[in-house]
């Protein structure tokens, strides 16, 4: 039987998100997905499944959930102090959960800690696929739970897991994406830079700007130097939009659009931010400063590719031996066990799971 | 072709014959194919054209189009095609479809007969439109009925047409305080605009009308009854046909009359 998640406290925006949806835009269906497709795929990576699986999207927090079956799940994303049954658990590795099991994202740790986080769950989420993907579009009311956010009480169908789950993975910290309130992001100018003359991309280029509330998961407004556009040609007859499209509209300020942005726009672009410097974005909190720099296309496709190698490639590091944690693969003629040992905060509990099932152990006091 | 890569800006591509052809970089995986900056029947061919090139060519790398009013939207896999490639491809394809349609053959024109129940209180401002255009109702509907609509492209929402061509007899400005609730299927004007409501939603449009007809279902494939670069063609009926048709939409039986014209 495969098992579900039942969701005690959705927070303020938690929904189901894939890679989205693709292939539908021209009939003016928004690609969706997670905000943050990065940290979306070290999660499937960690748990087993594939890249493209769909995960929770929690956003800062405010969120319970309860395991119905025994699983490996990872947290990766915004670190919004994660904890199981109330005892902190960490992020970007596998955890290992039993029945009935209670995982809490609280808040975020620090102004710096990002927006979003992603709980991947072994076997992956599985509510029904539309239009190819489960991912949520709330302004479309397409894909994950009946089209919306998550709500108390709703029970989320996981998948069936094909592969046994390695525990005791961590991702590599050199693959770990650098969440923060400086952000630095590339930008390839175009399609319409011609709009502004050399004096506004100098501006654009040099100016810092601060990520403002006015954001979601369709855009990111950007408060800072205004950069007009030649003969206030900022509105234009509506062309295609993509993700991290900069879009400067007739205040003069720029809006950076995220995964859930209308399909087309009327708003000249001055240029497109590198895929791997938008989940940044994606996970700034509002007050972030944010520069812009100038790469060519052929720099930001070559930025894009080493991190799908790295992905492709990733060695996870193999959680070490600590005081209160020991996990390992134990073989028994032809059957794997794996072990987690674990003493669980301050007041000396202690459980053993044993390939996913948990069991309370009793100390020995020794005396 | 000529590359034009110019010191200032991203790279642009010209192609010679067509020199308001533009292709532009949008960020490391989409490129943009601009035949003008303005809306333009015979520009909006162009791009359907090329869409249609495009899809009958079956380049693997290519992941998605979008067609606009002037400009068509290629979403490629930069990791398989570079973006050189990418351009070189469809600047080949560019010029083809240039040279094959600048004859007098003119592709046949698909218009999709969407019925439309007028006034009452499926069109609650056909009065209003009527009194604004100094004619009788019967007048606007036989107006609004009588030319096929260009759909320029889909977007805004799923399923939402932008629709050119209508008459400007029956323009009227929108409404001063937008309605909370617009009913799915509403028919209305905006201006010298016309468009329909795939889903209920906020909305300032004078409503003259209502379809049964579902404009965007995410259960069929494609999710939309008529595809952009199409035509659509209002044809009044009354509340009974409006009864029979939305039975059938809802068993999935109904199916939009399409009919080809030589334009």
């Amino acid at each position: 039987m495969n098992g579900t998640i039942r969701v005690i406290s959705p927070g303020p925006m938690s929904t189901v998100q894939d890679l989205g949806r693709t292939g539908y835009q021209r009939f003016g269906v928004s690609v969706s997905g997670a905000a943050d497709r990065y940290a979306l795929r070290l999660g499937n990576l960690l748990v087993g499944n594939d890249q493209r699986a769909a995960a929770l999207e929690v956003t800062l927090g405010a969120t319970e959930f309860e395991f119905s079956r025994a699983t490996t799940f990872a947290v990766t994303g915004a670190d919004l102090s994660p904890s199981l049954n109330g005892y902190t658990v960490p992020m970007w590795q596998t955890i290992s959960a039993a029945d009935g099991d209670r995982l809490a994202l609280v808040a975020p740790a620090t102004t710096g800690s990002g927006l979003r986080a992603y709980v991947n769950v072994s076997g992956g989420i599985d509510t029904p696929p539309v239009l190819g993907s489960r991912s949520t579009h709330i302004s479309g009311g397409l894909g994950g739970l009946d089209g919306g956010t998550l709500k108390s009480d709703d029970v989320i169908p996981v998948g069936p897991v094909i592969n046994p789950i390695p525990l005791g993975r961590r991702i590599p910290e050199d693959l770990l994406p650098m969440y923060g309130t400086k952000i630095t992001a590339r930008v390839v100018i175009g399609p319409q830079d011609d709009h502004f003359d050399a004096e506004a991309l100098d501006t654009f280029f040099s100016a810092t700007y601060a990520v403002t509330d006015q954001s979601d998961r369709m855009g990111c407004r950007l408060d800072g130097p205004e950069i007009p556009a030649l003969d206030n040609s900022h509105d234009i007859v509506s062309d295609g939009v993509v993700t991290g499209a900069i879009q400067i509209p007739g205040d003069a300020k720029p809006i950076i659009m995220l995964t859930d942005h209308q399909t087309t726009g009327g708003y000249a672009k001055i240029g497109v931010i590198a895929s791997v410097d938008l989940i940044l974005i994606a996970q700034a909190t509002p007050g972030s400063r944010i520069r812009f720099e100038r790469i060519t296309v052929d720099e930001s496709v070559a930025l894009a590719k080493k991190q799908m190698v790295s992905l492709r490639d990733i060695k996870f590091d193999q959680i070490p031996a600590s005081d209160n944690q020991h996990i390992y693969d134990l073989r028994i003629g032809e059957n794997l066990f794996h072990v987690d040992i674990s003493m669980s905060g301050g007041d000396g509990r202690s459980t053993a799971t044993v390939n996913g099932v948990r069991y309370s152990v009793e100390l020995d006091s020794g005396e | 072709m000529k590359f034009d890569q110019c010191a200032s800006s991203s790279p642009k591509v010209s192609i010679q014959a067509q020199s308001k052809v533009r292709i532009l970089v949008s960020g490391e995986d989409a490129l943009i194919v601009e035949y003008g900056d303005g809306i333009d029947p015979v520009i909006n061919d162009h791009v359907y054209g090329l869409a249609d090139a495009i899809d009958a060519f079956g380049n693997d790398s290519i992941l998605e189009l979008i067609p606009t009013y002037r400009s068509l939207l290629v979403h490629y896999d930069s990791q398989v095609s570079s973006p050189n490639e990418m351009i070189e491809f469809l600047g080949a394809l560019i010029t083809e479809t240039n040279n094959s349609s600048d004859g007098t053959e003119k592709t046949l024109r698909r218009v999709y007969e969407l019925p439309v129940v007028y006034g009452g209180a499926h069109g609650q401002d056909l009065e209003d439109v009527a009194n604004h255009a100094g004619m009788t109702p019967a007048d606007v509907i036989a107006i609004h009925s009588g030319s096929d609509y260009r759909v320029y492209m889909l977007g805004f929402a799923p399923g939402f047409p932008y629709l050119g061509g209508m008459d400007d007899r029956i323009a009227i400005p929108r409404l001063t305080t937008p309605r909370v609730r617009v009913p799915a299927g509403s028919v209305g004007i905006a201006g010298s605009q016309t468009g329909v409501y795939p889903k209920a939603s906020p909305g300032g449009w004078r409503l003259i009308g209502n379809t049964p007809v579902s404009l965007f279902n995410p259960e069929v494939n494609p999710p939309v009854p008529f595809l952009p670069g199409s035509f659509i063609r209002f044809n009044p009926i009354t509340e009974e046909d409006a009864e029979r048709v939305s039975e059938q939409v809802t068993s999935g039986e109904y199916k939009v009359k399409m009919i080809e014209l030589k334009s």
